[in-house]
């Protein structure tokens, strides 16, 4: 039985636009299965993403140019997708599409 | 990437381990110590304080070697609010507080263009934005500058001449300059402690607003016409394009009033890929080299310098975040538009998506950039500009095999009509004055969208055309319009006067 896993999960760079907030602590319990980051986007973009979720996330992964950082760590040093969250993770999406 | 096919799973354990995992057998690829915190390029993964060495070094080396910034010399700052230019600005003053000898040697000041009337922000968003915008400028200490948009409506149409070109400095010229300037510098400190003191108080003088008059909040007739020129515009990519050309003419504007030589905005290397694209589907390739490269100098007297074109947007976004860097989010023309609203949008994803897949797409665009060369066309360097963008006009008035010539001869043709009252000898004679009146005889309103349309090159008359009229267009752009019309009828008619000084029938039917 998996104990309950608390990530905060943050936005960055603009990417607050499309949530309500730039912080927000996530929650999973009783779990069947160890959650990764990509079921962390599938429940961001059913809980979380209001509209135009296209904006955030494309298909399977991150829309382009949106980075993900992982307790200050780049996502590709850490396996992208497959990486298995840990409990008080704090995971960053940083848009990097706006501004100059 | 191998690491996306590597095996993370690992047993469930009572306690939760350290970060950063243990599994994770690489290092940093240039210290071979430190724990990699940022991936570069395809599977360079750097550790935090190489990252950083990095990082700086590029920017150093930018300015280094390119050898266009004269110890001494006041340089504006361009900020958005942005990752990449606020970014620059905090390599800039990280430049000025190390030891004298690594020092940066010029004089910076910033400048922010309020631009919320454009992307319809409403006036209480932007003075929430603008609050945090000034608390981030005073804490810089660097002399800085508020302006908005709106102020467009008052500048003159000098802006839009390019000032007498200073002639590039020699290797030479750059060493002697920084030569001579150690040498001041060394007397200074000779002479005491409290002249060095005096020395770093100049570079980082107080935060001066500008005279009243200039930051003061825009009239609520200005902004409606600026949302007015902007709601005519019919689309996204022609505003895009009028948003910029806008704000680099104030930007220029402000640069010119208090003495800066050169501007130096924060593109990024993505950002001048993806712009090296977007401005090859405007129509704009006869300028690649000005709009993308590390100067342009097509305004004369100040020249653009972009000095993190070697940073990419994710070095950046990383440098920001590790280095708590601070920024200001303001949303932009293109806020939330989706993929295929603009020209610039679509040239965004698209290279984007191939760089996830091809992650040597931005730095291929990137080296091509670097080869342009800013040669004009034979005969053409000093020829005439284009009246938006200032680029020299790559026309050819009598070629009428290409779609220019043709338009430019057609036109030309048809502005000389008998009945029209055109001068004889005698009324010319007068001088200039006449050659206005004249002049607006001819000049009917459908004319003067011509005579504007004849003075841009293909990009901007191409955005010219999603303008349903020129009347809400600031007034600098139609009167300089009209001024370089007169100008070239008074020029025009000057060489009739010449040609015909001696054939008495052809001044009569003329």
């Amino acid at each position: 039985m998996a104990a309950p896993l608390c990530v905060e999960v943050e936005f960055g760079g603009g990417a607050e636009l499309l949530f309500d907030g730039v912080k927000k602590q996530v929650t999973f319990s009783g779990q069947e299965g160890p959650w990764d980051i990509q079921n962390l986007l599938v429940w961001i973009k059913k809980n979380l993403l209001k509209k135009q979720p296209e904006l955030f996330i494309q298909g399977d992964s991150m829309r382009p140019g949106i980075l993900v950082l992982i307790n200050d760590s780049d996502w590709e040093q850490l396996g992208e997708l497959d990486y298995q969250l840990w409990d008080q993770d704090s995971i960053l999406f940083i848009s990097t599409l706006h501004g100059g | 990437m191998c690491q996306a096919s590597e095996d993370y799973a690992e047993p469930v354990r009572e306690d939760p381990p350290p970060v950063p995992r243990p599994g994770r057998e690489q290092k940093c690829v240039k210290c071979a110590e430190g724990l990699p915190v940022v991936v570069i390029r395809a599977g360079d993964a750097f550790c935090r304080d190489c990252f950083k060495a990095f990082y700086v070094h590029k920017f150093r080396a930018m300015l280094g070697k390119n050898r266009l910034i004269f110890p001494g010399e006041k340089v504006l700052l361009a900020w958005s609010g942005g990752l990449s230019s606020s970014s620059m600005v905090w390599q800039v003053l990280e430049g000025l507080s190390q030891d004298s000898a690594k020092r940066l040697r010029f004089v910076p000041g910033i400048i922010y263009v309020d631009e919320g009337a454009a992307c319809g922000q409403s006036p209480e968003d932007r003075a929430k934005t603008l609050a945090e915008v000034k608390l981030v400028l005073q804490s810089t200490g660097l002399p800085w500058h508020v302006v908005t948009l709106e102020e467009v409506f008052g500048l003159s149409p000098s802006v839009l001449r390019c000032a007498a070109q200073e002639p590039a400095g020699t290797e030479e010229a750059y060493k002697a300059a920084v030569d001579s300037f150690l040498q001041k510098q060394h007397v200074l400190e000779a002479e005491g402690s409290s002249s060095v003191a005096q020395g770093s108080e100049q570079l980082c003088s107080p935060p001066s607003q500008d005279p009243p008059g200039m930051a003061g909040s825009p009239t609520a007739t200005q902004t409606e016409a600026l949302s007015r020129l902007f709601n005519s515009v019919k689309t996204l990519t022609a505003k895009e394009e009028l948003l910029q050309t806008l704000r680099t003419h104030l930007i220029l504007h402000v640069a010119r009033t208090h003495g800066y030589c050169k501007v130096m905005t924060g593109e990024s290397c993505t950002r001048l890929a993806i712009k090296l694209m977007t401005n090859l589907a405007l129509g704009r390739g006869a300028f690649l080299a000005w709009d993308t490269g590390f100067s342009d100098e097509r305004h004369g007297d100040v020249v653009l310098v972009r000095p993190m074109r070697d940073h990419t947007l994710k070095e950046v976004a990383f440098y920001n975040r590790l280095f708590a860097v601070p920024s200001v989010f303001t949303p932009a023309i293109d806020t939330k538009a989706p993929e295929k609203a603009s020209i610039h949008r679509l040239m965004e994803a698209f290279i984007l998506k191939l760089q996830t897949q091809f992650p040597s797409t931005v730095s291929t665009v990137y080296r091509t950039s670097e080869k342009l060369v800013k040669a004009p066309r034979e005969g053409c360097a000093d020829g005439p500009r284009c009246l938006l963008c200032m680029c020299v006009l790559d026309i050819d008035a009598v070629d009428s095999a290409t779609a220019f010539g043709a338009q430019t001869s057609s036109h030309l043709s048809q502005m000389l009509p008998v009945e029209a009252g055109l001068p004889t000898p005698s009324c010319c004679g007068a001088g200039e004055g006449q050659a206005q009146r004249c002049c607006r005889a001819v000049c009917g309103k459908e004319d003067m969208q011509a005579f504007v349309q004849e003075q841009l090159c293909y990009g901007c008359r191409v955005n010219m055309k999603d303008l349903s009229s020129l009347d809400p267009l600031p007034p600098y752009i139609l009167a300089e319009a009209q001024l370089r019309t007169q100008r070239y009828w008074y020029l025009l008619f000057q060489e009739y006067l010449i040609q015909d000084s001696d054939e008495e029938e052809e001044t009569g039917q003329s």
